[in-house]
């Protein structure tokens, strides 16, 4: 298997691992995938700014490091503004001949708590500024760093350890906050959802939010075998079961025009969701509220794509 | 020959961020920090100054935005106050800790509630601990040339620190002064291009902010506080060289009268200079008083700070802030501790005043003497006294 993939993969992917391996995330961390493809993707000409979380933690304990690239993290919530600061700097180095002329790409990483909670006014306001970066999020859907506490992505009927589900309660009570909408609506040139169970879409995503001028942002679900209690090999299935009902559609948004990247008749959303210890206390009724939302959603990206 | 014009305390700041050739200013407004911030965006927008401006959405991004940026290599400068200062809290901690020579103007404001734009020191004094290096400048000139000597230690490779210049609000952040506008070629004497020698590039990657797990953490801390006390000859070069190309001296401590003197007061910023008015009244009286200025507080001045009040009977001391439910205004207790080894020490009295931007004039500084000359004489159960509330 190993030797077919080399055969025939490395025409389309980089043997190249900026990424490297000998982190110490899980096994069968999803995030790990997604951010090893994200790099295959970008290259070295990169400049990456990480916040706090998962990745962060299990690639960087000093004094060793999983980076080949210039790497730096400093906070939790801060992540889009040190990379602002960041491509500030070297256009400011590059204008006035201090360094070399070249071209980096500046990336942000951060989890779905760094992005949609804490961090999202310092990415709104680097959307906003219209600096020339990307922004990858890293979508496991909960706190996951800390012990699997609930954050505005956790997805409605999840437990987590601080929405469990209980006597009275089904867990989270809220829907999952839309991140990539209002990506959109800063009107920023490229907004795009991703998952590494769809590798080469999202690898050829990453490099385009690489190559469009001005702020970029993709939204990236990565499974979560820990926190979503899930076997460990169907870390990748189980992405891909996301796409296939219809719970995290695979879309990109280039200049406010709405794309569908994979679009088939939807698998029922209870395939998803009995294959995680996370959904396991859903009674029917819940299932079948879930899969109405997720059909009626579905139904308004679709209004979206046929414009 | 430098040009003496009439500067505010805000733009003699400016100007000297301009002559520095900065390369990024990341800001966000605050009163009374507004005028330095307004008049470096106006630089950019005409050309004057080659630089990046990134208007901020906040002071916790501002001083993010300063983390990148001089990550690269690149001259940053910040100014902020007050709420803006505390927002940035945890960042300053990252700054020093990764060696980021920022220079930062804080126009020192008191902190809500109630709600004040106007000056005290509780803002900077909730930060002394950051890990930045600290002066205080008295008036426009000095927060002029401090700003140069600010890049100059930072970014020399033996401190590798970030710097930041207290300059009082509205008493001295709007307040117009003869300011001796210093030269370009002086200033390309004095100030080398910044050469940070790790920066962010991927000709040469480096990991920057790595996690310290409990084998390394500590050591990693004794490497930072090492530094950071040799910055003190970084800080005291800076200065000497300062002194040959401008003429102008500095030090840690300022002293005024001090020689024969039996009381002193303390004072930070640019309150000393209504305390001179009053030490030059008393001393007309008969009065055996002097003052001293701390213009160098992180590092803290121990050593001069102890020569400076060897042969004192008795040190007034006026703090900004109000530290409650402790020991003493923040700069007392800190003088109280470096004293209290000393075999010979003079009385430390611990007055708050000035809260809030309440003007402190001479005759107040005069009470200050007298309260403290009795307090030594016949002792006081409380820890400290604030002045002037109107009863």
């Amino acid at each position: 298997m190993t030797q077919e993939f080399i055969k025939f993969g490395k025409r389309e992917i980089t043997m190249d691992e900026p990424f490297a391996p000998g982190h110490r995330g899980c096994i069968g961390c999803g995030e790990a995938l997604a951010v090893r493809l994200a790099m295959k993707a970008l290259g070295r000409d990169v400049v990456i700014a990480n916040a706090t979380g998962c990745i962060e933690i299990i690639s960087s304990p000093l004094p060793d490091t999983s980076w080949q690239v210039p790497w730096i993290h400093t906070l939790f919530e801060n992540t889009a503004a040190v990379a602002s600061g960041v491509e500030s700097g070297l256009k400011v180095l590059q204008r006035k001949g201090r360094i070399p002329q070249k071209h980096v790409d500046i990336v942000a990483i951060g989890g779905d708590g760094a992005t949609a909670d804490i961090g999202i006014q310092a990415l709104s306001g680097a959307l906003e500024r219209g600096h020339d970066f990307i922004y990858l999020c890293f979508d496991n859907e909960a706190y996951m760093n800390t012990g699997i506490q609930r954050s505005s992505a956790t997805p409605y009927g999840a437990s987590t350890t601080t929405a469990p589900a209980g006597k009275t309660s089904i867990g989270q009570q809220t829907q999952k906050k839309n991140m990539p909408a209002i990506a959109v609506a800063h009107g920023i040139p490229y907004v795009a959802t991703a998952s590494p169970s769809f590798p080469f879409d999202m690898m050829e995503k990453v490099k385009k939010a690489a190559d469009v001028e001005g702020p970029a942002y993709v939204h990236i679900l990565s499974v979560c075998d820990t926190g979503w209690r899930t076997p460990t090999n169907l870390s990748v299935t189980i992405g891909r079961l996301a796409v296939q009902t219809g719970i995290f559609p695979l879309y990109e948004v280039e200049n406010g025009v709405y794309k569908l990247n994979v679009d088939k008749d939807l698998k029922p959303v209870a395939d998803y969701l009995k294959k995680q210890g996370r959904f396991r206390h859903l009674s029917d009724d819940e299932i079948q509220k879930i899969q109405d939302r997720v059909t009626e959603e579905y139904a308004k990206l679709k209004a979206k794509v046929a414009g | 020959m430098a040009k003496k014009i009439g500067l505010e305390g805000s733009l003699a700041i400016s100007e000297a961020v301009k002559l520095s050739n900065t390369d990024v200013v990341a800001a966000y407004p605050i009163t009374p920090q507004t005028h330095i911030v307004e008049s470096l965006a106006e630089m950019v927008a005409n050309g004057e100054l080659d630089a990046e401006y990134v208007p901020v959405e906040s002071e916790h991004s501002a001083m993010s935005v300063c983390l990148g940026s001089s990550a690269t290599g690149a001259r940053t400068f910040t100014a902020t106050a007050s709420q803006g200062l505390e927002l940035m809290h945890e960042v300053l901690y990252v700054a020093s800790s990764m060696r980021l020579p920022i220079v930062m103007a804080v126009a020192n404001r008191a902190l809500s509630a109630p709600l004040s734009v106007w000056g005290d020191h509780s803002d900077v004094m909730a930060v002394r601990d950051v890990g930045w290096i600290q002066v205080f400048a008295e008036n426009a000139q000095e927060a002029h040339d401090l700003v140069l000597w600010a890049f100059r230690v930072g970014e020399d490779p033996d401190a590798l620190l970030p710097v930041m210049l207290n300059i009082d609000g509205f008493n001295l952040s709007h307040v117009t002064e003869p300011v001796l506008l210093n030269e370009q070629a002086d200033v390309d004497k004095f100030l080398p291009v910044n050469r940070y020698p790790l920066p962010l590039h991927p000709d040469k990657p480096v990991t920057m902010g790595a996690f310290g797990p409990p084998f390394i953490y500590t050591e990693a801390k004794k490497a930072q506080e090492v530094a950071f006390s040799k910055s003190k000859d970084v800080i005291m070069k800076g200065w000497d060289e300062f002194e040959q190309v401008f003429g102008r001296k500095y030090s840690p401590i300022e002293t005024y009268k001090t020689d024969d003197a039996e009381t002193l007061l303390l004072t930070m910023g640019s309150l000393s200079e209504t305390a001179s008015l009053a030490v030059d009244n008393m001393r007309d009286q008969g009065k055996k008083v002097g003052l001293l200025r701390i213009r160098l507080w992180r590092p803290f001045p121990f050593t001069e700070l102890r020569k400076a009040v060897a042969n004192t009977k008795v040190l007034v001391v006026l703090d900004r802030c109000l530290s409650i439910g402790g020991p003493g205004g923040p700069v007392a207790s800190e003088i109280r501790s470096a004293l209290y080894d000393q075999e010979k020490r003079p009385k430390v009295v611990s007055l708050i005043g000035g809260l809030g931007g309440r003007d402190v004039t001479p005759t107040d500084f005069e009470y200050m003497v007298n309260r403290g000359v009795e307090i030594a004489e016949k002792g006081s159960d409380a820890e400290y006294e604030m002045i002037g509330v109107r009863e």
